[in-house]
This record gives structure tokens, sequence and C-alpha cells, in this order.
């Protein structure tokens, strides 16, 4: 079933890519091209759920015209979870493209770019061999470079932004084959079923793990190597955004559970702490880059890196809990990173998607310009504050699910009988702190969001003049964040269908059931439908009391209640997204290093009558700052110093390739 | 069923006690200081003349003006609902973890009314109040976890259940150092002294009271209501901590000594925290995170003391 659907996926996405190409009219090429892309999706959604539910299927094969090498497709259940997630994504972000899509993004090579870039998803979790999953890998990364760079001719920024993207994405490439090259070396073969033959506890199975962790780290935009995220997510139209931040970073996440449960299970114990601090470290940065951001999409970007920082540290405990001998809390916790990736990629592709409608209807991306939105995009602020409600890990939503999940998990990693590793009694301390700490500084930053972009009153003319998008384009947030609060409700369901692939690496038997979520062996149980069901309940007294109290004494209106005795207060006095996370910038100054410039312009003539104050406080990225900005610089260097071997003499070029037919001569003499 | 009507029991209780607990902590405060105060029964006074006043609210508002306080109330009085006060039986299961995701949801209903509003002391508020809520939550999810180890399980009628069985727990360094991590985190989700001081009148030095600035009439009482009844809960969970006697083990008969000892626990805990308060002075906003430090640091000890030491 499977692999009908793996086809009828390839066909539609080679027909869209033809639509895109070859219809003229940029309505048609949208709804043609779009309805295509939607369909491709689906087949997708359906091919990776058969494959997730562990329906036996034969590989895909398809020839290729180099001899003896062939692209081999046949998703296990953790590729088929990882299938569904970037399938269904991509149906949300092509029907929201169908409306929002204009000019650049738009355009034949945009739509073509973006079938391309989800068939390159599609494949990467379906391949069932290296070298099938790098051909999807760089599908997708050289597609979605091109989408990034769709609105280069209108901004100056898109450029630079893609620049690093393409470079980050390449780095990563060349380090996941350099990976997938010592395990092809080890075990003589590339498909995935054979890398699994190699010793886990062997140096090659190392330097393997290391590679590729740091490949798949920079997809994940792990702390240090998320340097590209907050630049290409922002430049890049929304309907890529979303699906850029909602399935492509994931991607890098399912290669890391890829090695530690299907290439390389029961690694040693050290992977796991390395997987878990770059978790932490990223998880904490990011959340905090994200707080103290007031650009809407950077804001999202920076809590991408944080979200995809949980799933690593998810990872990791499980890692570790492997090694310590704790299969079912190690189970645990990798449903918490699966859980994480499912949660995700509802929340954010409708956060991504709302902050669209956002820029399209204001043409504003700086919370600090915005406010009052609520009462002019309605469909818009429900869809954002419900995401955003998922996104803060709140009850009810799957975010909590996921954290509730994760932090079971890690509390009972070291029980009281004293025999934990030491590693342990001091990691997983560490570990519950980042993650709580995260979770309110998450809160912080989207009450942020929300509170400064949709409530209160415009900070300019723009936010003022704010609109609702096409319709098409308001019900596709609202759908995702819908689905934010389906899976938060019945998180029983999804959870059974996980099961599978947590018990099948660790050993046991996961229960099956609906509504509520079961951890075995942890004592642990949660029915989040309960949970609402008693706030229900006692939303119903005090509900009961306001209708009677409004019945007696009605509410009264007026434009400022009383606004501390000032009688004109204009909307600049509110506070903005840089002020309300003053205090957080200031208690995290070490981290967050920002830098203050005040100029005070005095009135002539007088030392204490002050004309006018300007202050500008930027917070640049640490990471940025200390780490690749040297780096770029050291690389700028080389190349000039390269140049002067290349000084246009044809001798010199003649001379140059005699010597470079030379070395190869002496290479293939000296290995034959 | 008998958990249903419980759990009904101890939002009743705590609807009386929670406006009383703070009329007891301002009583005891005003007669140490030399003051008469205004009696016991002074909130509550205060929220029924409230209630029958006509709210005045800003027109850019919206919906969220109407809701987000009922709301508020509501998961406060839901957080009553699902800690075990007065019986260990409960409702759903007392998961620490949901209970401390509950009332981080009751603690955004007023940040958003304060941005809600409008005006700069709202947005103020709302921001203080989150940054400082941020930097209480990895002290109250270590406290949890120290709490969670001997028993092996975050559910709270468990662990209450295992202290009133072995009340060495109680005193061993391990459960004195989660305490005192929990009770810095307590004061700082409430907003009482050192972190924030309730009865002032000062705009500048305000965090929960400048969320509330704008609203009137009944929106402020179910703010004010949630407020209260969320730091009664949290205090009484304290109490029932350190004394977890006197707490029904189900239905039945034993309620009856529930609820008189969950009234005394939690007034005498309100008379030990007036005579702190009066002894205190709010410190600065920005000394606040060295006090959440420290917290941390003692949640953190007590979870790597236990996980060592077998308890």
């Amino acid at each position: 079933m499977t692999d009908g659907f793996l086809v009828l996926d390839l066909v539609l996405g080679a027909v869209a890519v033809l639509a895109a190409v070859g219809l003229p009219g940029a309505r048609a090429r949208a709804v043609v091209a779009g309805g295509l892309t939607v369909l491709t999706g689906a087949a997708g959604v359906v091919a990776g759920a058969a494959a997730l539910s562990g329906t036996a299927s034969a590989p895909l094969r398809i020839g290729t015209a180099l001899p003896g090498i062939e692209l081999a497709f046949q998703p296990d259940r953790l590729g088929g979870l990882f299938l569904l997630l970037v399938s269904g994504v991509g149906v949300l972000a092509a029907a929201s493209g169908i409306a929002s899509a204009h000019g650049p993004s738009g355009s034949r090579s945009g739509w073509a770019a973006f079938a391309l870039f989800l068939l390159g998803m599609q494949a990467v979790p379906a391949a069932s061999d290296a070298a099938s999953f790098l051909f999807g890998w760089e599908l997708m990364a050289a597609a979605s470079t091109a989408l990034v760079l769709a609105e280069h001719a209108q901004r100056a920024t898109v450029g630079r932004a893609a620049l690093w993207y393409a470079v980050m994405s390449q780095a990563s490439f060349a380090l996941i084959l350099a990976g997938f090259g010592v395990l092809a070396g080890k075990s003589g073969a590339t498909s995935f079923a054979s890398f699994a033959a190699v010793d886990q506890h062997s140096a090659a199975a190392s330097w393997a793990f290391c590679l590729l962790t740091a490949g798949f780290g920079i997809k994940m935009g792990l702390v240090p190597l998320h340097v590209w995220l907050p630049r290409a997510h922002p430049e890049a139209p929304a309907h890529v955004s979303a699906a850029m931040s909602a399935a492509m970073v994931k991607l890098g996440a399912y290669g890391i559970a890829l090695t530690i449960v299907r290439l390389l299970p029961h690694g040693p114990a050290w992977w796991g702490a390395v997987l878990l601090a770059l978790g932490a470290l990223s998880a904490g940065y990011g959340i905090l880059r994200a707080s103290v951001t007031s650009d809407l999409k950077v804001l999202l970007a920076y809590s991408t890196s944080e979200n995809l920082g949980l799933i690593a540290l998810a990872l990791g405990a499980s890692e570790l809990l492997q090694a310590a001998g704790q299969p079912q809390i190690a189970a645990a916790a990798l449903l918490a990173a699966l859980l994480l990736c499912v949660s995700h990629a509802a929340f954010k592709a409708a956060l991504f998607l709302t902050a669209g409608s956002v820029l399209h209807g204001t043409g504003e991306r700086d919370l600090d310009r915005l406010g009052g939105l609520q009462a002019r995009m309605p469909q818009t602020a429900l869809a954002f504050g419900a995401a955003a409600f998922g996104a803060a890990a709140l009850p009810a939503s799957s975010g909590f699910i996921a954290e509730w999940v994760l932090l079971q998990s890690l509390v009972h990693a070291t029980p009281a009988d004293g025999r934990a590793p030491i590693i342990d009694v001091v990691l997983f301390p560490v570990a519950v702190g980042v993650v709580a700490l995260t979770a309110g500084l998450s809160v912080l930053t989207f009450v942020k969001a929300y509170g400064i972009a949709f409530l209160g009153r415009p900070r300019s003319p723009a936010a003022a003049d704010a609109h609702e998008p096409p319709l098409l384009e308001r019900i596709v947030p609202l759908v995702a964040a819908a689905l934010v609060f389906a899976l938060g409700l019945v998180p029983g369901a999804v959870a059974s269908a996980l099961g599978p692939i947590t018990t099948g690496t660790t050993g046991g038997a996961h229960p099956s059931e609906v509504i509520g979520v079961t951890l075995p062996g942890l004592d642990a149980r949660l029915t989040p439908l309960w949970v609402l069901a008693l706030a229900a309940a006692a939303l119903v007294p005090a509900v009961i009391a306001t209708v009677v109290s409004a019945r007696r004494a009605p509410a009264r209106s007026t434009a400022l209640p009383w606004g501390s005795g000032g009688v004109l207060t204009g909307a600049r006095m509110q506070y903005t997204a840089t002020s309300f996370t003053e205090p957080a910038l200031r208690v995290f100054d070490d981290v967050l290093a920002p830098t203050r410039d005040v100029a005070v312009t005095h009135a002539a003539e007088s030392a204490y009558l002050v004309e006018r104050v300007r202050v500008d406080v930027s917070t640049e990225d640490i990471v940025e700052r200390r780490l690749y900005r040297p780096l770029t610089r050291l690389l700028d260097g080389l190349g000039v110093r390269a140049r002067g071997i290349q000084n246009g003499s044809i001798h010199r070029y003649l001379v140059y390739s005699f010597a470079a037919v030379a070395v190869v001569l002496v290479v293939v003499a000296a290995i034959r | 069923m008998s958990a249903v009507l419980t759990g009904i029991l101890q939002a009743i209780v705590l609807l009386l006690i929670a406006p009383l607990f703070i009329g007891v902590v301002r009583t005891v405060k005003a007669r140490l200081e030399g003051r008469v105060g205004a009696g016991v029964l002074q909130p509550w006074r205060d929220l029924r003349k409230q209630l029958r006043r006509p709210p005045v609210r800003v027109e850019s508002g919206g919906m969220l003006l109407y809701a987000a306080p009922v709301v508020g109330v509501a998961t406060s009085l839901a957080l009553c609902v699902l800690l075990p006060l007065v019986s260990r039986l409960t409702i759903i299961p007392a998961d620490l973890f949901v209970v401390v995701s509950v009332m981080l949801l009751s603690a955004i209903a007023p940040a958003l009314v304060g941005l809600a509003g409008g005006t700069a002391f709202g947005g103020m508020g709302a921001s203080r109040h989150l940054t400082i809520l941020a930097l209480v939550e990895p002290t109250l999810l270590l406290a949890v976890y120290a709490l969670s180890i001997p028993t092996g399980s975050s559910n709270l009628s468990a662990i209450l259940g295992a202290r009133i069985d072995r009340p060495a727990l109680i005193v061993s360094p391990v459960g004195l150092l989660a305490l005192a991590a929990l009770v810095i985190a307590v004061i700082a989700e409430g907003a009482r002294l050192p972190v924030d001081n309730p009865s002032t009148h000062l705009e500048l030095t305000m965090i929960h009271e400048a969320m509330t600035i704008e609203s009137s009439g009944r929106d402020l009482v179910w703010l004010e209501l949630g407020s209260q009844l969320k730091l009664t809960a949290l205090v009484a969970l304290v109490g029932n901590l350190v004394l977890p006697w006197g707490v029904a083990a189900g239905a039945g008969p034993g309620l009856a000594l529930g609820v008189v000892a969950l009234a005394a626990k939690t007034l005498l805990l309100g008379g030990v925290l007036a005579v702190a308060e009066v002894g205190l002075a709010k410190i600065r906003l920005f000394r606040v995170p060295e006090l959440l430090a420290g917290s941390v640091v003692l949640a953190f000890l007590a979870v790597a003391v236990s996980a060592v030491v077998p308890a």
C-alpha cells in the first residue's frame, strides 16, 4: 500500500512541477500547481500513515542513469511518521500558498521549486538507503534555497540570508555525506539495514555519530549551528517559511532519531550526554533570543531553535537512559521527542502562516509597530492565539502533552535507590531546570507576541488599517490551530500510534488508548480531557455569577477608563515588545550581551533642558559575533590569498593542469 | 461520585477561606504595626462592593476583557479542586506537573488583561509578572522533582500519603531543602513581600496591582478573587506538605476533620506570613532574580542529594 501511494505521490509531484512551468497566468498556475501540490502532500500523508501503522509493503526502486546505483524508498514506522508530518505540513502550506503567493513566490519557478521542495522532504524519511536519503536531502536543500531567494528583488537582506542558508545547508550535506561514508566504509554497503551491522562501540561508529549529529544539527538549528535559521525564515514567503520551520528542520530531528534508533541503536552513554547538552543549550539560548526579539518572524525562528533543542534533549535523555539500563523510561523519553515533533509541526505551521497574514494585512513584521489587531483581524488572532497556546505548552494543547511526557521521563531517571550513574544525577536535574526555564520563557515570549500584536491600541497607521487576508489564507491556520488542540485533547490515539516506534528498540509493549496517556513503568497517567472538563465545570459558577451581575450592573465602555490619571495617553505610551522584555534582557544580560547607546540632545544653551533622547538597544546574536565573524574573516583572508595563484596567464594554468594529472597518476599508481 | 463531591466541597471551602486568609494576613500585619486594621472580613466586603458596581472597560479591549477575568478565576478554582487539600481523593490525579501548568494558565489571564488595556502600566505589570513567572518555573519544577523522588511518582496524593506513613521524609535534609525552595516559589508566584508589595500605592513599584489597574467592577473581583484563591491554595499545599495529618484519606466523615485542619493550617500560615512580612521590605525588581537563583540552587541540591543518598 505504501509503495503504491509513493508512486502516486511522485507522479502528482512531477505533474505539479510541469503545471507550474507550463501554465500561463498567475491565477491558473496558483490553482492548478498549488492544487496538485496539495494532492502530492495528501498522497504522502496516506503513504506515511500506512507506514506508521506498520503495513508491509514492497520497496519502491527507481533506477538511475548511473550503473549499479538505484534509489530505494521503503519507509519504516519512524520514517512513516515523518513522511506523514512533512506531507501534512506540505498540504497546509501549499493550500495557504494558493491564496497568499503573489509576485515572485507565485511565479513559475516559485511553484515548481515548492513542489520539488515537498518531494525532496518526502524522499528523506521514505529513503531506505544512504544514496536515496542524500538525493532527497539535496533536492530539499536546493529547492528551499531557491524559495528563500524568491523576493530578492524587493529586499536587499534576502540575498545575504540566502547565502548564509546555502552555505550552512551545503555544510550540513557534506557532514552527513561524510557520516554515511564512514558507516558505508565499515559495513561495505549503503543500505540502512547494513549500517545497523556496524558495532556501536567501535571508533568508526562514534565518528559517524559525531559527523551525523553535526550535519543534522545544522538543519535542526541547534546552537551554535543555528545562525541560518533567524535569517532564512523571516525572508522566505509565508507558506515557505511555514514549510521550512514546521517540516524541513524536523527532518534534522528525524536524522538524529534515525541514527540512534535504527542505524546505531544502543550506543554508548556519552552520545546521549552530548545530545542532551546540545539540546539544553539550544532550548535555553533559543527561547532567550526569541523572548527579546521584536521581529515577529525572527521570534518564531528562534523559537524553532528552542523546540528542536527540546527534541534533541529528549533524544539524548532516551539514549542516556537506554545506556543506564532503564528501557521503559528511555521509551517514554523517545515518545516525548516524537510528540514534540508532531506538536511542533501543528503549531509552528499555524504561527508562521498567521505571521504571514499579519505581514500581508499591515506590511509590518515589527511587533513595536503593531497592536490592536484582534479587532481588525479576528480569525487570524484566533488562530495565532490558539497556536501560541500550544507553543507555550499550556494545558489542553499538544505542546503540554509532549512536555509532560518529557518531564515525567526526566524525573524518573534518577531513582532514590542511589544506583543512578553520577553523570545522570547532574545532567537530569539540569535538564529539568532548562525545560522549566524554557516553559516559563516561552509563556513570556508568546504572551508578548500575542499581547503586543493583537491587543491594546494600534502603534502605527499600518496596524490601524489592517485587514483580514483572503478566505483560504484565514482557514488554513485555523485548521492547523485546531489540530494543536485535537492532539492535546486526544493524545492517547497519537501516543499509541507512536508506541511501537519507541518500544521497538527498547523492548516491552506500549498500551493502546485513545483519550489518555499512560507511561508504562512510570506510574504516570494523564487524561487531558478530564482536565478540560474540570476547567469547564469551574467556569460554570463563574459564568453564572457574571451573567447575574451583568444584569444588575451592565458594563460601560470608554476610550480610556483611567490611564493612571493621564488625560491624553497616546498609543505610543503603551508598552512595546522591546519594553516588555526589558526586564528579561537585564536579567540575562550576561548571555545576551546587549549594547545600549543613549544619545541626548540638549536644548541650546542649557544643560538641563533636553530636546530629544534617542536610545538604541541592539541585541546581536553573540554566537554569531564571537564565533562566526572570526570564521568568515578567516575564510575571506584565505580567499584573498588564494587569488594570488590565479594571475590570468594561460601558461600558468597549463602547468596547473599538468601537475594535477601527474598527482592523479601518482596516487592511482600508489593505490594499485 | 464521592470524588466529585469532595471536589465541590474543596472549591466551596477555598472560596470561603481565600478572602478570609487575606483578611487575617492584613489584620495581623496591622496589629503588629500598631494599627487597628479593617478587620478580617474586609476583603469579603470589598469583593461584594465591587461586584455590585458596573465595570468600566476600554473600548479597544474587545472580547478578551470580558473573558479573561472569568477564565482566570475559573482556572484558579480548578486549581483548588485539583489539589489534595481537604481529602487525598481528587477528581483527577493531582499530578504536580498538571498543577504547575494550570497555575501558569491562571497567571496569564491578568497579564493579557493588562496588555489589552492599552496603557503603560498594564504592560509594565504584565512584563514584570511574566518575567518573574519565568524565573520561578525552574524552582517549582525542580522542587516537584525532589518531592517526587522518594515516592517515584509526581502524584501529590501519593506524596502526601508517603509523608503520613513516613514522617521522617518531612524533616529529612532533602525534604527541608525542597520545602524552602517551594516556599520561595510560592511567595514569588503569589506576589507577596519581598518580591511584590501587595499594599503598594506607588505605580512604579507595582507588579500584580499594575496589571489590574484599569479593571473595575466584577472584572476586578474575578482577577482579585483568582489571585487570592491561587495564593490560598498554594499556601494550603505547603501546609499539607509540612503537616500532612488531618487530610482525609477519602470521602466520608473524615472530611469534616479535613476542612477544620485545612482552615487551621491555612490561617496559621497566614499569621506566619504576616509576621514575616512585617520584618521585610520589598527588594528591587532586579534583585529578585538573585533570590530566585538561590531557590533554584536549593531545589537542585535537594534533587542531587536524594538521588545519591537513598532515603
